[in-house]
């Protein structure tokens, strides 16, 4: 433990983008005796998915416009009815709390003439979007509470490992200084992963590495740190796939152009889905027309007033993603002419977008003791940002409780000495690979060898590309400290990989449309397959899968509606067939 | 036998750049490089201005929203543009 700086608090949340505020204000407001850290890899004032505001909530669920049961179902169906329906429900009964709750800290949220919530419909059922033209203030409204409630913020800290007593309960947590490379020990009752999606997972099309949808920060630290815990992930083979603006890579935004009258177009500029609400089966046809002869997909406008262009332009080109009007500039594109050409997204594992993350309750606990995590990183199907806070908030809450009573466990030399040797290693070396070099054949195979149509001996091969990737890291040579970052990225990546590849290969149907499409499997098998799919570290520290059978439904789903998402291509915009 | 293990470096042009008439880093400014989430940003000791030191940009503007002078300018990254 040489050079190690030890500190001590009760509650540590590691990730400070969306979930980990909340849960870091409601462990202090549950116990304001509690000595509660925020660590963040970046800055908390600007960190994570919403660094820059957002455009909208997803997925309000608002009295007078859906209820918590609607929700649940219209979740339960779009994804493909693997669920833990409690775990949805637990979010859609808070949802209007949690709202009402950032509405008071300040986040402007679009209301009708009447005063009430100007809610949107977009999914395919229900009503659940809305907009915040406003919305670029969240980071900053956050930060604000996060002053007020004393909670004490740590920027610049890669955390890398968890620490775990004799029990197995988690004790703290470590990582290093990304300016500095001083390595800390940081030990707690309770530990809080909120590090957001897998987001490097994949290679973009582009070939830029950071040219990512994620936040790039958010390269899977959270499910790695997770999984060498000795925690549960569930349905990891549900990869996020998204429909992007090509090259730029961010969102193109159909649910705020939507209810503006602007859709999703195949190359003719007619629609092809009748909802563009993100779920596997509508990247499924997306990923169709883009294949077939009615590609591209465009995002149309250009049939839009004057106004509502100069509206559509104002929101996005100031929020969530505000380079964008700079690339179509770029390109010469204008919205009142030209339609956006769209392509689709590298894989990564994410529940905010899709299902793949790490296992929690409704209490957003994780199947190891102590440890809690919310927001994309954790598996509750299509949570998005309003259920990033909310479960952020359950995670701050329930671990308050946890830790009342508990005193700090004694810390293990020998795993600190461990994992300080591990990731100093690439700063020791005189000289070897470049940690960037290693990331993208790393994420090229990963593109190679596992983005969908998924095929079993791909998949294989891919593992065999990722066992060699462990000996690569063995040569990484990191010059700086912030290179040590990168360095620390790839074997976070790499396990990603590895376990993206497992679980894709253990399910041996296909399900949820684009994003488990196994070409050797086409078809969904409810007999066999209904059911979880988990994956975790077992005690010979080998990744190992199986399955856990769907938690009975708290909303019926009758056998109609079970196939609702099923029926998304419009009538009449069928694919070409060969003759 | 010797053979000896070289690095090379791969050139890139960095898609943030500064005015150096507008930055007021050598007042003691630092606010573009405390926001970037990726850590991109330095002060340079030879010219007292901000600059971007690694090319990973993710292009999402706060180093550019948050300074107070205006100072920075953020590019689409070459690959993508
Ligand atoms: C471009 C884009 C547009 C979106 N649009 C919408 C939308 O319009 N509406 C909507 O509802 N949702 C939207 N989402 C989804 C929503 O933003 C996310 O679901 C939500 O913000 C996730 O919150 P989080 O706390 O899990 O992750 P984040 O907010 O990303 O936070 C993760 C944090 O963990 C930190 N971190 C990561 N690794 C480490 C480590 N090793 N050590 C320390 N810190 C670490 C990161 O720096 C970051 O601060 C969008 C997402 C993206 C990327
Ligand atoms: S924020 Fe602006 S003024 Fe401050 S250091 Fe950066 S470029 Fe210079
Ligand atoms: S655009 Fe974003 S990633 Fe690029 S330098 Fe500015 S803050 Fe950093």
């Amino acid at each position: 433990m040489n050079d190690a700086l030890v500190s001590e608090y009760d509650l540590v949340v590691v990730g400070g983008g969306t979930a980990g505020p909340m849960a870091a204000i409601k462990a202090k407001e549950r116990n304001p005796a509690l000595r509660v850290l925020l660590l963040d890899k970046a800055h908390v004032k600007r960190s994570g998915a919403i660094s820059m505001g957002m455009d909208g909530l997803n997925n309000a669920v608002i009295p007078g416009h859906a209820t918590p049961e609607q929700y649940t179902k219209e979740i339960t169906i779009a994804n493909d009815g693997i669920v833990n329906q409690a775990a949805v429900y637990a979010y859609a009964r808070n949802s209007f709390a949690t709202i009402e709750q950032l509405d008071r800290w300040g986040v402007r949220f679009e209301r009708d003439e009447t005063g009430d919530y100007a809610v949107k419909k977009v999914h395919h059922m229900g009503a659940y979007v809305l907009p915040m033209p406003e919305g670029h203030d969240v980071k900053k409204v956050l930060y604000r509470q996060l002053k007020r409630a004393r909670v004490a913020i740590t920027n610049r800290i890669v955390a890398t490992r968890l620490l775990q007593g004799d029990d197995g309960a988690i004790s703290g947590v470590m990582g290093f200084d990304c300016r500095t490379a001083a390595f800390h020990v940081i030990r707690a009752k309770a530990v809080v992963l909120a590090c957001g999606a897998a987001g490097r997972l994949g290679l973009p099309a582009s070939g830029y590495l950071m040219g990512t949808y994620e936040n790039p920060t958010n390269a899977g630290d959270g499910y790695a740190m997770a999984y060498h815990a000795g925690a549960e992930l569930a349905n990891l083979e549900c990869f996020q796939i998204n429909p992007l603006i090509k090259d730029y890579n961010g969102p193109a935004c159909a649910y705020v152009t939507g209810p503006l009258g602007g859709f999703t177009a195949n190359s003719r500029g007619q629609r092809f889905i009748e909802c563009d609400y993100w779920s596997g089966q509508m990247m499924w046809e997306f990923w169709q027309e883009l294949q077939g002869g009615n590609g591209p997909v465009f995002l149309k406008l250009d049939h839009l007033a004057e106004e509502t262009i100069q509206t559509i332009e104002t929101i996005l080109h100031s929020n969530e993603r505000p380079s964008r009007g700079e690339f179509h500039a770029g390109r010469g594109t204008d919205y009142r002419r030209d339609m956006v050409e769209m392509h689709i997204s590298e894989i990564g594992f994410c529940s905010g977008h899709s299902a793949s993350g790490v296992w929690v309750n409704e209490r957003a606990e994780t199947s190891v003791q102590g440890l809690y995590s919310a927001g994309d990183m954790a598996a509750v199907p299509h949570n998005y940002m309003l259920g990033a806070f909310t479960y952020g908030w359950f995670a701050g809450e329930n671990a308050a409780d946890y830790i009342a009573g508990r005193s700090l466990a004694a810390i293990d030399g020998a795993q600190v000495e461990r994992e300080q040797a591990r990731v100093f290693a690439p700063l020791l070396r005189e000289n070897g690979l470049a940690p960037s070099q290693v990331e993208y054949k790393l994420r090229r195979f990963v593109n190679d060898y596992l983005q969908p149509p998924k095929v079993t001996r791909k998949m294989e091969i891919g593992l065999e590309r990722f066992d060699a990737i462990r000996d690569d890291l063995e040569q990484l040579h990191a010059t700086s400290a912030h290179e040590l970052m990168r360095a620390a990225e790839v074997s976070v990546i790499r396990d990603c990989a590895e376990m993206a590849a497992r679980a894709s290969l253990f399910r041996t149907e296909s399900r949820w449309g684009l994003y488990h499409y196994r070409v050797d499997h086409p078809q969904r098998n409810d007999a066999d397959w209904f059911c979880h799919a988990h994956l975790k570290k077992d005690d010979a520290g080998r990744m190992t899968s199986f399955k856990r059978a769907v938690e009975p439904y708290i909303v019926p789903i009758d056998s109609q509606e079970r196939s609702a998402y099923d029926r998304l291509r419009v009538a009449g915009a069928e694919q070409p067939v060969p003759a | 036998m010797t053979f000896t293990f070289r690095e090379t470096t791969q050139r890139s042009a960095a898609p943030v750049t500064v005015d150096h008439d507008k930055c007021i880093a050598d007042k003691g400014c630092t606010v573009c490089v405390d926001v970037c989430p990726l850590d991109l940003l330095a002060i340079d000791p030879d010219t007292g201005k901000a600059y971007m030191k690694f090319d990973e940009c993710w292009y999402c503007m706060p180093c550019a929203k948050d300074c107070p002078t205006g100072a920075v300018r953020v590019e689409i990254p070459y690959l993508l543009r």
